[in-house]
Parts: structure tokens; sequence; C-alpha cells
């Protein structure tokens, strides 16, 4: 039973990550249908970003990793809309494809750049160690992941339901033609929702320095698992991508104790297709009468 | 109407000329290397040309398609490896401790259950997975990351199950194929022959499909699945049984690969190898089978063929060929070549024709 309690921490961080990544798709995925595969490659960029930092600055350069990471990221996604992604609104499984072709060449980039093998990133000191509770220790850097998790969900929430520019995106997530007629201009909505939603991709991956290695191939890891989120979640749904991230994580880590770590993969992934089954549109579905 | 029957002409003069050159020049002119690179292409355009059926004509993205050709490739293998070691275990088996055949090894010493069963496991899991997905409307974005997802667990499946799926080597060295000798040159051009017919009959079988009444359903489907609903058809039903069979051709052509490269392991199936079949059909032109098999078979030797001189430049091209041809040709090298023709057909009749159902003349946009 002790045992037992033990995943529920790691489960906790486990969602927490899966919620960090998740969190931009949510938004370029929910808001203007773009499956963006290169969002691993921006979470990557974001992990890059804290190792040149520590090259730089040494180790304590944690904190000024985030809001670098954030803006760098953001940029790469804002080109990536202006340039690309712009001319394939309403035809999401190209713009898949597409952004899979710049997944590819990001990911060889940084191979040429920084090497194949991984870099690591020396979490801060003042993250080491960890709290007792119970048996278990959890340790810092996964509260930390946790906090700032919470911290970008409260954030977001802040944004889009207290400012007007977020008033403004919900406005073209509900109803794109009608917020046009009404005078919001849908395309520089469009350009900040990618900015914010590749800038998240950013910030999650300074948060994956800490509990791992960085290489080239880091986004790819995630973005599956991310995607699968926001599919549970529902489309744009900023509590149902919290709530998902969360029981994905801890239906990873408790079907990783009672089986092993292969089998939980198909665990989860059976659960989520029963899960279609009965909510096929994810947990939050946005009322519409649209058809489609 | 001459027109239409010179077009058809032309179609089966296209074929007998690509059927030529596959089966009587490749052979003569490429020495036994090269012929299994090629062999091994062809796999890789039996594999696609199912893309091509289930996304091209289907609408229905599919971004797992290395599971299927994993269950055909491992259920080959599985009785290889079986028939290699006689009464005992598989060699992989012992490094790995296993004592005694696992259950789900035992029906694989029968080649006529494991033939079997290179078709009918991955149509049973497409089916399984398309009448759960398909009947609740899950579609478009959601399905293809449903796909991507499926690929990505199977292949943790095989990884971390070791004794039962050789892990990351997958299964390999394998000596005897159906009596024959596969190191033999004669065994590794046999394979290439039956390859390239294989190919060539499933082409012809898919073209009728596409050509038939329930071709015509899949195209609706695809153009407007509601609609397709409300004339009291059940969309559902039409993708569950496309899916299943381009994962049936997906099967087959892992069954094939398995002897043709001399291995079947997880770093063929998994989310990036399932994706570069579909780059290939989208570079090949989706709208087209033939675009499907084009685009494989080009792919696959630009690849070889940039690898062996400049393996990370490889990356950079596919990356960039890829954004060029989904921002200025999404309808692949087919479609560009679609387009030439009507622009020159165009210019030569003076007085504009009745417009002539090409597939350059597809919708534009399909609908997710």
């Amino acid at each position: 039973m002790e045992n037992l309690l033990n995943q529920l921490p790691i489960g906790l961080s486990i969602g927490a990550v899966l919620l960090l990544i998740a969190l931009g798709l949510t938004f370029t995925f929910g808001q203007m249908g773009v499956i963006n595969m290169a969002h691993g490659e921006f979470i990557m960029v974001g992990a890059y970003t804290a190792y040149m930092l520590q090259d730089w600055a040494g180790t304590q350069a944690a904190a000024v990793a985030l809001p670098v990471a954030f803006a760098l990221a953001g940029a790469m996604g804002w080109v990536l809309e202006r340039a690309a992604i712009r001319h394939f609104y309403g035809r999401p499984l190209d713009t898949l494809l597409l952004t899979w072709g710049v997944s590819l060449v990001l990911q060889q980039a940084a191979r040429d750049i920084f090497g194949a093998p991984n870099v690591q990133v020396v979490a801060p000191t003042w993250l080491s160690g960890g709290v007792h509770i119970g048996g278990t220790v959890i340790p810092y850097n996964r509260l930390f992941i946790m906090a700032l998790a919470a911290v970008c969900v409260v954030g977001i929430w802040l944004y889009m339901n207290r400012s007007a520019q977020g008033r403004r995106m919900r406005a073209v997530m509900q109803n794109r033609r009608l917020a046009a007629c009404s005078g919001v201009a849908t395309g520089r909505v469009d350009q900040l929702t990618f900015f914010i939603g590749s800038g998240l991709a950013g910030v999650a991956g300074v948060a994956l320095t800490l509990i791992g290695p960085v290489g080239p191939s880091l986004g790819t890891y995630y973005i599956v698992d991310a995607f699968l989120v926001v599919v549970v979640g529902g489309l744009g749904q900023l509590r149902g991508a919290v709530l998902a991230a969360l029981a994905l994580g801890m239906l990873n880590s408790f079907a990783e104790f009672w089986t092993n770590a292969s089998l939980a993969k198909v665990i989860v992934f059976a659960a989520i297709v029963a899960f279609l089954q009965l909510r096929p549109q994810g947990m939050f579905v946005l009322r519409s009468r649209a058809l489609t | 109407m001459s027109r239409i029957m010179n077009d058809k002409l032309r179609g089966y003069a296209m074929f007998a000329a690509v059927s030529a050159l596959l089966l009587v020049v490749a052979p003569l002119a490429l020495p036994g290397f090269r012929l299994d690179e090629l062999a091994k292409y062809l796999c890789f355009a039996i594999a696609a040309l199912g893309i091509g059926l289930a996304w091209g004509q289907g609408g229905m993205l599919t971004l797992g398609q290395g599971v299927f050709f994993g269950l055909g490739g491992y259920a080959m293998g599985m009785y290889l490896k079986l028939h290699d070691a006689g009464g005992d275990l598989p060699d992989f088996m012992v490094w790995s401790g296993v004592e005694e055949l696992p259950a789900l090894w035992a029906p694989f010493r029968n080649p006529v259950i494991a033939l079997a069963a290179v078709v009918v496991l991955p149509v049973t899991v497409a089916a399984l997975l398309g009448a759960l997905v398909f009947r609740q409307r899950v579609r478009g974005a959601y399905f293809a990351i449903l796909s991507q997802a499926l690929a990505a667990a199977f292949v943790i499946l095989l990884v971390g199950q070791q004794g039962l799926t050789g892990g990351t080597n997958g299964l390999t060295n394998f000596y005897d194929f159906f009596g024959f000798e596969l190191e033999a040159e004669s065994t590794q051009r046999g394979l290439y022959f039956v390859t390239a017919v294989v190919l060539g009959v499933l082409y012809l079988l898919a073209r009728q499909l596409v050509k038939s009444r329930f071709g015509r359903l899949l195209i609706a489907v695809r153009d407007g699945e509601d609609r397709v609903r409300f004339l009291g058809y059940n969309p559902a039903t039409v993708k569950t049984i496309t899916f299943a069979i381009s994962a049936g051709m997906a099967g087959l052509a892992g069954a094939l690969f398995v002897p043709v490269a001399g291995i079947i392991s997880p770093s063929l199936l998994g989310v990036v190898p399932s994706l570069e079949l579909v780059v290939a059909v989208a570079i090949g032109g989706r709208y087209a089978l033939a675009g499907a098999i084009l685009g494989a078979i080009v792919m696959n030797y630009g690849k070889t063929a940039f690898s062996e001189e400049w393996a990370g430049g490889w990356l950079y091209l596919q990356g960039a060929l890829f954004i060029g041809v989904m921002t200025l040709a999404p309808k692949g090298a087919i479609g560009v070549y679609q387009q030439i023709k009507d622009a020159v057909a165009r210019r030569r009749s003076v007085p504009a024709p009745h417009q002539e159902k090409s597939p350059a003349s597809l919708k534009e946009e399909v609908p997710a």
C-alpha cells in the first residue's frame, strides 16, 4: 500500500511535465486547428537555451533561462506561422506533414550545431535535495516543475479570461468568422496565439533539463504523449488539458507500477481509445451548432 | 469519347512499360546488391499503396502504418526463426534466458498459420481500431494522432519484451526460406520477382476497388462525410473496411520485407518510419495510386543514395523537399504532371473542349 502511495507524486510529476508541454498545443491545436509537429523541436530549443545560458553564465542561470527560452521559442513559432502555416489554414492534415518537415530540419540543425550526443544541464544548487513525505522523497526539481506548471496554468487562465487580448482569442476559438465580422483581427490573434503556444514549449524545454539530458531528439519523446493529452482533454480547453495531463500521468505511473514500462504505454493507449468511446471529442467540448 | 479511349490505352501502355522496366530491365541491368535494394523499395511501395488508398482516396491520414508492416513482418519472422531452429528455441531467446517457447509463438510453427497471420493479424487490429474509432466519428487530426500513438506504443512494447520479440535487435539471422537458401543470389532474385508481381497485382486490385461503387463511396466519404451519412450510407463501415485493407497491404509488405532484407526490427516500424511512408506518398502524389508507388521508390532510393554520400544532408533535403511539396504542389509529382499535361492540352485545342475529369480537377481542399 505504501509503495502504491509512492506512485502518487511520480504520477503527479509526470502529469506536470505533460501539462507543460501540452499547454502550448491546446492553443495552437485547439484554437487554430494546427497540428504542430515542430512543437517538440521548440521544446528542444528551450532546453538548448538553458544549456547555452549555463555555458555563459553558470549553473544559476535557470531563472533567466525561462523567459529567454519563452521568447526564443515563441519567436521561432511566430516565424513558422508567418512563413508557412498561415497558408495552410483549413488543411490540418497538411500542416501536420509540413511541420514535420520543419521538425526534421530543426533536429538535424541541432545535431550539426550541438553534436549528436546528449548534453547535461546542471540543476542550480538550490534545487538539489527534496522533501520527505512519509516514506518517499519528492525531489525539489520535481516540485519546481509542478509549481511551474501551476504558475503557467494560472497565468494563462488570467490571460484568457481577464485580458482584452485573451477575450479576442476565445472569440476566435469559438467562432472565427463571427469574430472576424465583429472586428477582431483574426490574423493578428493567430500570430500571438502561436507565439505564446510555442513560447510555452520553450518553457517546458527548460523544465525538462532539470530531469534529464538534452539531445536533438528530445522533442520526439514527448510530442506524441502531449498530443494525446489534447485529444483526451478536448480542443482548446484549459481545464481539459490540466485534467487529462494529470490523469494520463497518474495512469502511466500506476500502470508502470503494476506491470512494466513497455506494457504501461499499451495500457494507456487502450484506455484512451476506450475513453474516446464515451467522449469522442474529449473531456470538455466547446458547444457549437456547426456540423463538424 | 476517343479522348477517354486514349487515356485508357495510355494507362495500359504505362502499366505495361513500368512492368517491363521492373520485371525485365531492372533484373538484367542491376547487380545483385542493387536489385536487393530495389526489392526493399518495392516492399515499401506496397505499404505506400495502402496509404494511398486510405489517405489519398479515403482521407484517413494514418501515421501508424509501421504497426501493420511490423505485424506482418514479425509473423513471417517468427515462422522463419522457428523453422531455422528446428525443434529448439530461437537463438535470441536462448541469449535472453527464456526456458521454453512462449505460447504466443507456438502457432507460428505452422507455415500455413504464419502466412495467414501475415494478413489476418494487421487486418484484425486495423478493423478493431477502425470500428471503435470511426463509429464514434473520431476523424481527421484525432485519428492521425491516435494512429501515431499506436505506432509509438507498439515500438515501446516490442523493445520492452526482449525475450518475446528480440527487443531492439528484432528478428534477424534467417537462413532458410521455404526450402531455399536465403543467402543465395538466385533466392534473392526470385524474391525480387515475387515482390514486384505482388505489387503489380495489388495495384491493379486497388485500382479496381477505387473505380468500383465502393471506391466512389470512399471518395465521397473523403470529400463530404456528413453528406454521405445523410444519404443513408454508413461512413464508418466504408472507412473501417478501407483502413483494414490498407493494413493488410502493409502486413504483406512487411512479410515480404523480412526475407528480402533479412531483418525486422522496431527501428523500421516506429513513428518516424511510419511518417516517412506518408511523406513518400505525399511527394509522389496522394490522389493517384501510382503516385504512392512512385513516391515510395524514389524517396527510398534518394535516402540510400544520399545517405551513402552525406548522411545528415538527407534529413535537410527531405525536410526541405517536404516543405516545398506541401506549399507549392500539395498534389505531389503526379499532380504536377497532370497540371503540365492539362496546360499543354489547353494550348493545343483552341476552342476549349468540355472539361476533362482528371485528378487535377479534384477538390482543392480535402476536409479533415
